[in-house]
């Protein structure tokens, strides 16, 4: 048996496909056949030091995903597997995973590392495995260094896997003090001090009590700072990761240290190689990260008690870090612009340059026009390029005060570089200063525009010559375009500067996603982005030319359904127009559909433009699919009940919509639609309503299904209540046991972190929303009494969230305007409950008097309804 | 536990526009959803407000509640609430004009001086100019005076009340303003908020109803300056808690238009249309240039003149719920002058002036001038024909307001109840 498994798995990673075929089916029948016996025996396979290592990474890897899976309903199968396992084999496997550790292969140890990091990942919190940390740490120091090294890398992958708090603090002073004894200088083994150094990465988020101890700290961060002097390179990196790490996890603590880091990572920017240069330039944007999140939360507010207070180490560091950074701009690589996927010094030092201003503000203006004034116009492109980058880098932060006086001075100067520069790295980081300098400097907002109707005509000029130019500079063009659209859009009557340009700037873009070459640097999605926010910022005075672009477009769409045969590659480009030319008809329904004489005259391309969108959902690709229902749910809702016309046919899509689980963008964004129906159609909609009802409810069941898309599936059960009314009757009996047993999992927020608080607090409105549309529904028919049963769940749901104290406005609101839906609809009958409820009570009044005037709008409502229902 | 990626963006732009037109339809949906919830909650609070759960109460509670204001008309306006403002910007000429004539609350005027001013009461100083009705609807604002008639005809940045971009086609959203047009710097002043959004405010504090004022109107844009969708600017009033500050503020301070006397608002009084004594004017030549009434020349009558409504019984009553009886005309002069119930006409008040017992008027020295302005809508108040009568004779002064408004805070000072302490 055992000589068979090492065959098959050879045989799985054979070249030869009729083999690798037949070994994946064996490996299976085995697994399915008898799964304990299975999984020792790959155990075994890893840990027996006469097999080939190929067969025993294979082995440890089918383990690995045998307990692991990324998909969340995939993962939870496995789990309970595991944790239902025979106990004999899983205590065989345990030992084989400890076993290998000290293995001399060391692709058998690091699987194993890593395998080990799974079972602990599922037995700790359930309180299994009691004694395998025990196990590692103990006689660590004792161990020969391959062994020694293998612990130390699986204590660290173990830290990425578990919580704290399934760790107790015994457990992780041992582990730290293993980790750190380590990462010192006086370990001289390389492996096993680059392996303590990444295990500290992972372990830090376990260490905040040490790091409120002061020794303790000073300890670990000597340390850390000792290895990024380390002559291994990949230590000097890997300890500027934990400094990184660090400067996120315990900025509040870091304030003894930063000039010795400032020293440290100037050094290494200055002199080392670019990995470790790079993540000491993340340093600094990592404390940039930081600062801004505090200051945004102190929102100018400075007597208010934020948890963390600012430090201001950007600020204090400005003088020795702008120059630092600056000198980082002038080592760029040539074309770095046309590959996607480069990461160097020179974009790392300015984006962070570019933190920088957003953290200190003004105060970095000064310290950087020097430089740009040097060099911008010196004959090296590189000095050029520099300046041109700091300056664009700086344009978000500083106050427009500041900024104004400078971006007239320029904005000339960078006109003319777009257009003569020789370089095209200089040009393309010039015509992106331009759009930095429309996207934070233009705009009704502001009070000195910097743009004029005297300088308008050769911006636009400028900007369509520049769409001609090399695809990575036209991408850029475009997106200055864009910003310089979007700084009318809520311009009065000013936002009429760009309509004299428009059928030329319409015309232009349209040309451009027609070059050969507008699939490079995402040219043509640039294109077509620009289009939509011109059509969205323009005036009544452009709305013929706008009309005159839908046939166009619509001719466009049309071709790409054309079937030709193409082949995969052609096909996926095909899928990638698709979707753009539905958003980009979005827009436009959108924008035509939003006042009557427009929509009137628009809604002769309805039928046509339907029957095209039905059209996109025979291609197989899910981004035309979402951006296909998006354009519909837009065009029901300016079309209105007429849109019934389509219904029949479109029915099977939206259905088709809401059953893709795999993407559920498009299952979320269909369930949308279904709103957008339920109020274009009212109680038209009745007879689908079957349809829709059964899969929205099947959808909630299942844990397919991505989270995300639930609480939308409630509101929409509140749409469908308010179009159709008392005929929801049939519904109840499904719909409230699932909103009951929602409302209850959502009283508590479980598990601290923001997702699970925002994600718990769209599910209560969610959930709110429902109940609010099937008491307005009901609202004077002669059912109402239907909903009787349901109200002092409803009201004990009200009360907890109220008990609670964590809601957010959003939910506030609702949760009020449900007390009042409740009392309207269902009268006096309900008087008595509302009477012992809480919420009618000290929950309204806090609402009365909250400062969220949408709260207080919807308490206002509440009041007046209640006291109907509770006057007798 | 390989190095993390480092990568940030770079030279992007923060959000993609897929993202961007994903939260634009999110936001559109959400956006209808509660204007489809609000419609709904709209519908019911009108229903609410008349206490119609069931028809049978409906007539009970009628007859209870309304047992004071039984007088025809009266009837047509209670249900006309914010659902009746659309319909009725459908009507045309002098229907629209009756209609509307109805929908403002009327101050009293000021003849003697309230309990309590500096705890229940706000004021401010009244602009001079025209008081009238905006209201904003599918995409278009209409003005109307006192009277009914059309002011102005115009595109605003109130919500609905322009078609541009950001108006959603809903249809449901609408405003009713009360404003004074003010035509030195061709602007309303927002002296009320009756309907905000598709909100009804009618049933809410005038607290309430200025705090959300100040609020909203700013925030839609109606106070930016004219431009090509928002042809008049919208500009709230300062309002005072009416204490001595408060109070003397209104009535010396600088404002940035013409004063016409000041306006005194009860604090917890909801937003009622005709005659109301929870809102007051007052006026005297330091704050007012029309103080004593001016005849359709623009000149002060050597006397008072009185505007007042010819009854079926011959009875001269004032425009006030119930009507106050000045006088009667004699059957022969009806006849002879062929006057018909219901017309408007104008008197002098004689020499004999008014008398008064007890504070209610004892007899009125009235002489017959001829039939009112058509342009009338409405007879005198009761309270304006006295203020009137004081102004030409013994007028209320500030200084007596301001004595009553430290005599109130006196009160407050003192204890109101003796602890007994056996």
């Amino acid at each position: 048996m055992a000589m068979e498994v090492t065959q098959i798995l050879l045989n799985a990673q054979s070249i030869d496909s009729s083999v690798r075929k037949q070994a994946e089916e064996n490996i299976k029948q085995f697994q399915e056949q008898n799964l304990p016996a299975f999984l020792v025996s790959l155990a075994g396979e890893l840990a027996n030091n006469d097999k080939p290592v190929e067969s025993r990474k294979l082995a440890g890897l089918i383990l690995k995903n045998a307990l692991d899976a990324k998909e969340q309903h995939r993962k939870f199968e496995l789990v309970q597997r595991w944790l239902t396992l025979d106990a004999s084999a899983k205590a065989q496997i345990k030992a084989f995973l400890l076993q290998t550790l000290s293995s001399t292969a060391h692709d058998a140890r690091s699987t194993a590392s890593q395998v080990i990091a799974k079972v602990a990942g599922i037995d700790l919190p359930n309180k299994q495995w009691p004694e395998l940390l025990g196990v590692l740490l103990s006689n660590i120091h004792q161990l020969p260094a391959h062994t020694k090294q293998a612990t130390l890398e699986t204590l660290g992958y173990i830290c990425e896997e578990v919580s704290p708090d399934v760790v107790e603090q015994d457990h992780v002073n041992k582990i730290l003090t293993a980790v750190v004894q380590g990462m010192n200088s006086s370990e001289a083994n390389n492996d096993v001090r680059l392996a303590a150094t990444r295990a500290l990465c992972n372990a830090l988020g376990f260490a905040q009590l040490n790091f409120s101890n002061d020794m303790e700290r000073d300890y670990i961060m000597r340390v850390v700072c000792e290895a990024t002097l380390s002559p291994d390179l990949k230590i000097r990196q890997a300890a500027f990761e934990c400094l990184v790490a660090i400067s996120s996890t315990y900025y509040e603590k870091l304030a003894p240290y930063m000039k010795d880091i400032f020293n440290i990572t100037a050094k290494a920017v200055k002199e080392d190689e670019e990995p470790v240069a790079l993540q000491a330039i993340e340093f600094w944007s990592s404390i940039c990260d930081e600062e801004i999140d505090i200051l945004e939360e102190y929102g100018g507010d400075f007597s208010g008690d934020s948890d963390i207070p600012c430090f201001y180490f950007i600020k204090q560091a400005l003088p020795v870090l702008v120059p630092m950074l600056l000198e980082t701009l002038l080592k760029q690589e040539e074309d770095q612009d046309q590959d996607e996927g480069v990461w160097n010094i020179a974009m790392a030092g300015g984006t962070c340059l570019g933190l920088v201003a957003r953290t200190v503000g003004d105060d970095i203006v000064p310290l950087v026009m020097p430089f740009i004034e040097e060099n911008i116009t010196k004959p090296d492109w590189r000095q050029r390029e520099a300046a041109t980058y700091a300056f664009g880098s700086i344009l978000e932060g500083p106050s427009p005060d500041k900024l104004i006086p400078v971006v007239n001075t320029a904005l000339n100067f960078m006109l003319n570089a777009l257009l003569k520069d020789p370089n095209n790295h200089v040009k393309d980081t010039t015509a992106w200063t331009l759009g930095r300098m429309f996207e934070f400097l233009h705009g009704s907002a502001l009070d000195t525009p910097i743009i004029t109707p005297e300088n308008c005509q050769r911006i636009v000029t400028v900007l369509l010559q520049s769409m001609k130019d090399v695809p990575n500079v036209a991408e850029k063009a475009c997106g200055a375009l864009y910003f310089l659209a979007q700084g009318y859009e809520d311009g009065g009557s000013s936002s009429s500067s760009l309509a004299s340009f428009f059928k030329e700037i319409i015309q232009t873009l349209l040309t451009v996603t027609h070059r050969q070459d507008a699939g490079e640097s995402r040219l043509r999605t640039a294109a077509y982005e620009t289009i939509n926010e011109v059509v969205r910022c323009s005036t009544d005075e452009t709305a013929p030319m706008v009309m005159e672009l839908v046939p166009h477009i619509m001719m466009e769409l049309h071709q790409t359904l054309e079937g030709q045969r193409l082949s995969s590659d052609e096909r996926e480009k095909q899928n990638e127009l698709q979707g753009l030319l539905c958003g980009c008809l979005m827009v436009i329904i959108q924008k035509l559909g939003s006042s009557e004489q427009t929509k009137f005259v628009f809604m002769q391309f309805a039928d046509q433009m339907m029957s095209l969108f039905l059209r996109v959902f025979a291609s197989p690709s899910a981004t035309a699919h979402e951006e296909a229902m998006l354009a519909i749910g837009a065009l029901a809702y300016a079309t209105g009940s007429d849109f019934i016309k389509y219904m029949q046919e479109f029915y099977r899509y939206l259905e088709m919509g809401l059953q893709n689980f795999e993407d559920y963008q498009v299952c979320a964004i269909t369930v949308g639609v279904v709103g957008d129906l339920c109020r274009a159609l009212e109680d038209k909609i009745l007879p689908y309503c079957d349809g829709i009802m059964t899969q929205l409810l099947k959808n909630l069941s299942s844990n397919q299904l991505h989270r995300s898309v639930k609480p939308p599936i409630f509101s929409c059960f509140g749409d469908i209540a308010l179009a159709i009314g008392e005929y929801f009757e049939k519904y109840l009996v499904y719909a409230m046991p699932m909103l009951q047993g929602a409302a209850e999992l959502s009283v508590h927020i479980t598990g601290a972190d923001d997702d699970m608080t925002e994600y718990t607090n769209s599910l209560r409105n969610g959930i709110l929303e429902a109940y609010s549309g099937i008491f307005q529904g009901f609202k004077g028919s002669p059912k109402t009494q239907l909903l009787m049963p349901y109200a002092p769940h409803i009201l004990r749901f009200l009360d907890s969230l109220y008990m609670e104290k964590d809601m957010d406005e959003a939910v506030t609101k609702t949760a009020i305007g449900v007390l009042g839906d409740l009392a309207d609809t269902l009268g006096t009958s309900a008087g008595p409950l509302l009477q012992q409820s809480v919420s009618s009570k000290e929950f309204l009044m806090e609402c009365l008097s909250s400062d969220d005037p949408l709260v207080k709008e919807s308490a206002e409502w509440s009041k007046l309804a209640i006291s109907q229902a509770t006057s007798f | 536990m390989a190095p993390h990626d480092l990568r940030r963006p770079f030279k992007r732009a923060a959000i993609s526009d897929q993202q961007r037109r994903r939260e634009l339809s999110l936001l559109r949906q959400s956006q209808n959803r509660r204007d489809a919830q609000q419609q709904a909650r709209c519908l019911a609070s009108s229903i609410l407000s008349l206490n119609s759960q069931n028809p049978e109460a409906e007539i009970e509670q009628n007859d209870g509640e309304f047992e004071t204001s039984s007088e025809t008309d009266r009837e047509s306006v209670t249900p006309s609430k914010d659902l009746d403002v659309r319909q009725a910007s459908k009507l045309k000429g002098a229907e629209a004009r009756k209609w509307f004539a109805r929908q403002l609350m009327v101050p009293e005027w000021m003849i003697d001086v309230p309990n309590s001013l500096s705890q229940d009461w706000y004021v401010f100083a009244r602009p001079a100019g025209k008081r009238c009705f905006v209201v904003s609807s599918n995409g278009t604002t209409v003005s109307r005076q006192r009277n009914g008639s059309i002011l102005h005809h115009f595109p605003s940045a109130l919500p609905a009340g322009a078609r541009t971009r950001n108006a959603s086609g809903t249809g449901q959203s609408y405003c009713i303003l009360d404003c004074i047009f003010h035509e030195a710097d061709q602007t309303y002043y927002v002296i009320d908020m009756v309907c905000w959004n598709g909100y009804s405010l009618y049933d809410c504090t005038s607290e309430f109803r200025f705090y959300w004022l100040n609020s909203k109107l700013e925030e839609s844009g109606a106070c930016s300056p004219p431009s090509h969708y928002h042809r008049f600017r919208f500009c709230p009033i300062p309002v005072y808690p009416c204490d001595q500050n408060g109070l003397w503020t209104a009535y010396t301070g600088e404002m940035p238009y013409v004063k016409d006397g000041l306006l005194f608002y009860n604090k917890h009084a909801h937003y009622q249309t005709g005659n109301t004594p929870l809102v007051l004017v007052w006026k005297d030549e330091n704050c007012s240039q029309y103080v004593i009434d001016t005849d359709s020349q623009g000149q002060i009558p050597s006397q008072q003149q009185v505007v007042l409504e010819l009854q079926n019984d011959g009875k001269l009553a004032t425009s006030d719920d119930p009507p106050v009886v000045f006088g009667c005309l004699d059957r022969d002069f009806i006849e002879k002058t062929g006057l018909h119930p219901g017309i408007l006409l104008r008197f002098a008040v004689s020499d004999g002036g008014l008398s008064f017992v007890d504070g209610k008027l004892e007899n009125a020295d009235l002489n017959y001038l001829g039939k009112a302005n058509r342009a009338r809508a409405f007879a005198d108040s009761y309270s304006k024909v006295l203020f009137q009568y004081t102004v030409r004779h013994s007028p209320l002064k500030i200084d007596e307001l301001l004595a009553a408004i430290n005599s109130s805070k006196d009160q407050e000072d003192k204890p109101r109840d003796v602890e007994m302490a056996g």
